[in-house]
């Protein structure tokens, strides 16, 4: 018999199937997408894509405005629930480097009085290789917190405590004939990956070419984001072969 | 082109009076009274059967007066003169007389609208016959999308008098610089196959382009060709344009019907399954029939069962014969093949969907056998004319019902057919993506005047009831986008001049626009290639066709499925392939790509429901359906016509809800969902659903029959068309057919540009995905324009909206509740359908859950 969703929710509230443990330390996928290290108060969102949508815009796209609104009220949400003390964009923040001297004046306030409540750094990505213009915060090309290295972009090879982002992972898998897909981080106990936290920043399959060789496919686990809570699943049972 | 054996040829000229006497041939009534019509100079719907000469009528007037106004012969180079000239030295002059020699001499008079290519291909080929007969000095030409860059140049610069073209070439010309010059002589328009066309977006396209071509060409005709339909009026009132008030309407031409169809439901000894589409119980006396018979067309409903149909068929094929299959999926050269196979009588049957349901004569069939319920009693009488194309020999027809409900289906179908009743769908209101696909191609044509185009657009009859406010916010999505808070200003796509009148910004926009025309939104297909088992990384391999990508997308590497006529197993997916190798298998894992795509027709549901409330016509429908009527109203109540019954059991360990509405399964869906939102707030704890055609059941873990009794439930409440509110606006939040809808309206409206030459491998910071589209406007901005379109077409289309609430509204009061302690017969086929069939259900996260229990399960084994 299939616990109904309430049921599910009220049960992973006991278990939090976001929990993980990396190179030692405690940490916890939340369901909005960030990754939460409550020892260090320290709030973790990837590839926010901000003002994606003017972007694409100017290329004849004329996709709804809204995206960047979007992703800071989520953003804002998790930061309001979790009060972090500092909090790391793992770069990709900016769609493009021209939009965030160009960001509305009412998103820059929005975003602005998010900082002030606490330390804020950028990760530089190769959509955002230099530190946004006039709004603040530390800016890095990668930063190392405890045992862990925070950076965009997984680099290839064994590595120790690495959280990047970059990739955008969802997983998809088969259950009962129907197929989900969901953004997922996806973590092996060594590497990271968080998923894109940008309303308009799509998914990239974990069983893609990309992923190749970056997890340890017995130990990989996706976590994928449901609704209010986060699903554990095996990488194998998404078809990451490695 | 069929005509009669008899003397008289009043009306026509000559040439075309001898052509006919030369065979001993004289025009059909409806021919001649086409013909009247273009001396009123009117327009004109032609409804006739299959058979009836359709084609030669509708083209008859146009020949006749292209001929009489052939004021000079063609233009064709003065040859001494020339050689003269050019021996003289004096270029100057002979380019002259060259370029003169060049000008047009015809000038486009008729334009062909076909909703095939290939129709059009074939009428040309048609047309040129009694041309060549009768000597007429009359050029037709086709312009289809596989047409040449040069040629479709040159039919701008040249045109012929007669084009056989599609819709969408019509759009493409109309945003042409040369509509203007193309256009101004365009005396009539025919239109083929309207019945089929009117009911699609392409339709709105088309009634829109129209619209344009009659500004183009005052005084331009149109004559439509139809076959039988419910509404006569409504076609008479698409060919015309609208008065601002009230309505006009084309003339309207009736042939002679033809002889009655010889129709029979398949006398069989075996025992017909109570539920499942594969027909497989039937399949030696299909075989049997087709030995019997020269050609015979099987008509599947969907691809699948074609698949299986053919896999089916040639398993029993003791005798070899040659049996094809043909459907939308397989590669266009191989559907050509068989094409030309039958033409040239070399095969003995064809395993086919609707591709083959309109009106090419790829030769001589002498039978056609549908499997599988009929859906609607005219689109059965039109497949059913594919056999013969002699209109005075009754087209000869089998039905094969797959199972139990299908053969009442079926002797409903064959009844209608005796009376004649209609059932062809209602046409809707335009939709407002086509609409504003429209206006940007009226904006790459030439600057417009928003007051002129709005009048010009409400002339078309699918948009008569557009009001300016929507068509205003149409036009403001055109340029920016047309959102609440306006962002996009500096990268409008059309913008107004100082002139008043808007026009596009620029080169790109207009290119964009000729690359996306059309309103056919393709599922995401991928390309089968078939590689060797075993290969770790597989390249290259046969090329099979191609498949749906959310199909494939559910399956696992290993899972097997039907495609082509074989068993194959899935290896892997590359960007846009799909790599598989044969299986040995013969039963493939996964059952199916979807359930039938047409939902029966209301007309046939309420005779099915006649027929189950009717103990008088049971005997009918043959010994095992009569006896499990009988069992039905023995054990629980066989519903009166207008009734509701509902019933409620226990089965291992579940308790079930089983509803029989009759409306087809995508309204059955759609209350399903809402049914099972409802009873989880009232507390009966319900974990899924299942729907076919005929019946709904849910099930779940509170005891129902208990709950109704106590008065804790009440099924008055839980039917209440209440449900169409919030619940259905809640749902739809999280749906994922109203998000497949957003992407077409998305598509075609020119949010989300397709795939084209060059681009498909548009890195993903290019792109944004539908549903992501979809999630932020929804949030932000839901009554946007996009989102209303969606709203409109989900009412009619996969969510079948409006067929719900006429149930909800039918029903009302007259639900019928039995309190059963096991399931009874007419429950049975329904369950039975539980595992076999795709749930689509919405149940995602529950599903993620139980996903995530496997997990926790094998964490805790010890």
């Amino acid at each position: 018999m299939n616990p109904t969703l309430a049921q599910v929710e009220e049960m992973s509230a006991q278990s939090v199937t976001g929990m993980l443990d990396l190179c030692g330390e405690a940490l916890q996928v939340d369901p909005s997408g960030a990754l939460w290290w409550p020892d260090e108060r320290l709030l973790v969102v990837a590839d926010l894509h901000l003002e994606k949508g003017v972007s694409l815009a100017a290329r004849g796209a004329l996709i709804p405005p809204y995206d960047t609104a979007a992703t800071l009220t989520r953003l804002a949400e998790a930061v309001m629930r979790l009060r972090p003390a500092r909090v790391i964009a793992l770069g990709d923040s900016f769609h493009d480097e021209r939009v965030s001297a160009a960001l509305p004046e009412i998103l820059r306030q929005q975003l602005r009085a998010l900082m002030r409540a606490t330390e804020w750094v950028w990760i530089a990505g190769n959509h955002d290789p230099a530190p946004p213009s006039d709004i603040g915060g530390d800016f890095a090309a990668e930063l190392a917190f405890g045992p862990l290295l925070f950076r965009h972009e997984p680099q290839p090879g064994r590595t120790q405590g690495e959280i990047a982002g970059h990739l955008h992972p969802a997983a998809s898998m088969t259950v009962r004939g129907r197929s989900l897909r969901r953004r997922c981080a996806a973590c092996d106990g060594a590497r990271m990956i968080l998923p894109a936290f940008g309303a308009y920043a799509g998914g990239l399959n974990l069983r893609e070419e990309a992923f190749r060789g970056l997890f340890d496919p017995r130990r990989l686990k996706a976590y994928m984001l449901g609704a209010r809570t986060v699903y554990r699943v095996a990488g194998r049972r998404v078809g990451y072969r490695g | 082109m069929n005509i009669e054996a008899a003397p008289a040829t009043a009306n026509l000229p000559q040439p075309f009076t001898g052509w006919f006497a030369a065979r001993g041939w004289a025009p059909r009534r409806h021919q001649l009274e086409l013909l009247a019509a273009r001396e009123r100079e009117s327009s004109v719907l032609l409804i006739a059967p299959t058979g009836a000469g359709k084609t030669l009528a509708g083209f008859l007037p146009s020949l006749i007066d292209i001929h009489a106004h052939r004021s000079r012969p063609r233009g064709k180079a003065p040859e001494r003169p020339l050689r003269d000239l050019m021996a003289s030295g004096d270029t100057r002059a002979a380019i002259a007389a060259i370029r003169a020699a060049r000008r047009p001499a015809s000038r486009l008079h008729t334009l062909y609208i076909s909703p095939l290519k290939a129709l059009a291909v074939d009428i040309a080929r048609n047309l040129e016959v009694p041309i060549a007969e009768m000597g007429l000095d009359i050029r037709v030409e086709t312009r289809t999308g596989d047409t040449g860059s040069a040629k479709r140049q040159r039919q701008k610069s040249d045109p012929p008098d007669i084009l056989l073209t599609t819709p969408e070439q019509i759009a493409l010309l109309i945003a042409s610089r040369e509509a203007e010059e193309l256009f101004g002589s365009l005396k009539t328009v025919v239109l083929d196959e309207l019945h089929a066309l009117v009911t699609s977006k392409r339709g709105d396209l088309l009634a829109l382009g129209l619209a344009r071509l009659r500004a183009l060409a005052p005084g331009l005709r149109t004559v439509g060709l139809s076959a039988t339909v419910a509404d006569p009026d409504a076609l008479r009132r698409y060919l015309v344009p609208q008065p601002a008030v009230g309505e006009a309407l084309a003339d309207l031409v009736t042939a002679d019907p033809g002889a009655q169809p010889d129709v029979a439901i398949l006398a069989t000894d075996e025992r017909v399954p109570w539920s499942g589409h594969t027909s497989r119980y039937a399949i030696r006396d299909i075989y049997r029939l087709i030995g019997e018979n020269n050609l015979t067309l099987v008509f599947v409903n969907t691809r699948s069962q074609a698949e299986m149909t053919f896999q089916e068929l040639w398993a029993v094929n003791d005798d070899a014969l040659p049996i094809a299959l043909h459907h939308g999926s397989l590669d266009a050269g191989q559907r050509r093949k068989v094409e030309a196979a039958m033409a040239a009588g070399s095969l003995r049957a064809v395993v086919c969907t609707s591709t083959l349901d309109l009106g090419i004569d790829w030769g001589d069939v002498d039978q056609v056998i549908h499997v599988g319920a009929p859906k609607g009693a005219s689109r059965l009488a039109q497949r059913i004319g594919r056999a013969n194309h002699r209109l005075d020999e009754p087209s000869r027809a089998v039905l094969v019902p797959s199972n139990r409900f299908e053969v009442m289906e079926c002797r409903a179908a064959v009844a209608a057919l005796g009376e004649g009743a209609q059932d062809t769908p209602p046409l809707m209101p335009g939709g407002l993506d086509v609409l504003a696909q429209h206006i940007l191609g009226c904006a790459v044509g030439a600057p417009f005047d928003a007051d002129h185009l709005y009048a010009e657009v409400t002339s078309a009859a699918p948009y008569a009831a557009l009001d300016r406010e929507t068509f205003d916010r149409a036009l403001d999505f055109v340029a920016t986008g047309g959102y609440a808070l306006r962002a996009y200003e500096r990268y409008a796509r059309i913008r107004k001049r100082v002139d008043g009148r808007w026009r596009v910004a620029n080169p790109r926009v207009a290119q964009t626009y000729r690359l996306n025309v059309g309103t056919i939104v393709e599922e995401s297909m991928l390309k089968v290639r078939l590689v060797k088992a075993g290969r770790k990384t597989p390249r290259g391999g046969m090329w099979l066709g191609e498949i749906e990508e959310w199909f494939v997308s559910q399956l696992e590497p290993g899972d097997t499925f039907i495609f082509g006529g074989h068993v194959l197993s899935l290896v892997g997916i590359r960007e846009t392939e799909v790599y598989v190798s044969k299986s040995p298998a013969r039963d493939p894992k996964i059952p199916s790509y979807m359930g039938g795509r047409f939902p029966l027709s209301t007309y046939l549901a309420a005779r099915v429901r006649d027929m189950v409330a009717d103990p008088k016509q049971w005997k009918l429908m043959g010994p095992q359906v009569a006896e499990w009527l009988r069992l039905q109203a023995l054990r629980s109540v066989n519903p009166a016509r207008d009734q509701l019954l509902v019933e409620t059991f226990p089965r291992a360990g579940r308790n079930y809800l089983v509803c029989y509405p009759f409306d087809g399964r995508l309204c059955h869906q759609t209350l399903g969902m809402l049914l099972t939102r409802r009873l989880e707030r009232m507390g009966a704890r319900p974990m899924g659903f299942v729907a076919s055609e005929y019946a709904l059941a849910v099930w779940g873990l509170g005891d129902l029959s208990l709950m109704i009794e106590l008065d804790r439930l009440s099924l008055a409440d839980l039917f209440d068309e209440d449900m169409l509110g919030d619940d259905l606006e809640a749902w739809l939040d999280e749906s994922s057919l109203f998000k497949r809808t957003f992407r077409t309206c998305a598509t075609i409206a020119g949010l989300i540009e397709r795939r084209h030459p060059g681009k498909e491998k548009t890195g993903r910071q290019m792109t944004v995905s539908s549903d992501l589209i979809y999630d932020v406007l929804r949030s932000h901005e839901p009554d946007h324009i996009l989102l209303q379109a969606t709203r409109n077409d989900a009412k009619t289309g996969q969510l079948d909206i409006g067929r719900l609430a006429a149930m909800l509204s039918r029903t009302r009061g007259r639900i019928v509740h039995k309190a059963l302690s096991r399931v009874s017969p007419l429950a049975m086929p329904v369950l039975l359908d539980i595992g076999r069939e795709f749930i689509a259900g919405e149940a995602n996260e529950e599903l993620l859950a139980e996903a995530a229990d496997d997990l926790i399960r094998e964490a805790m084994r010890p």
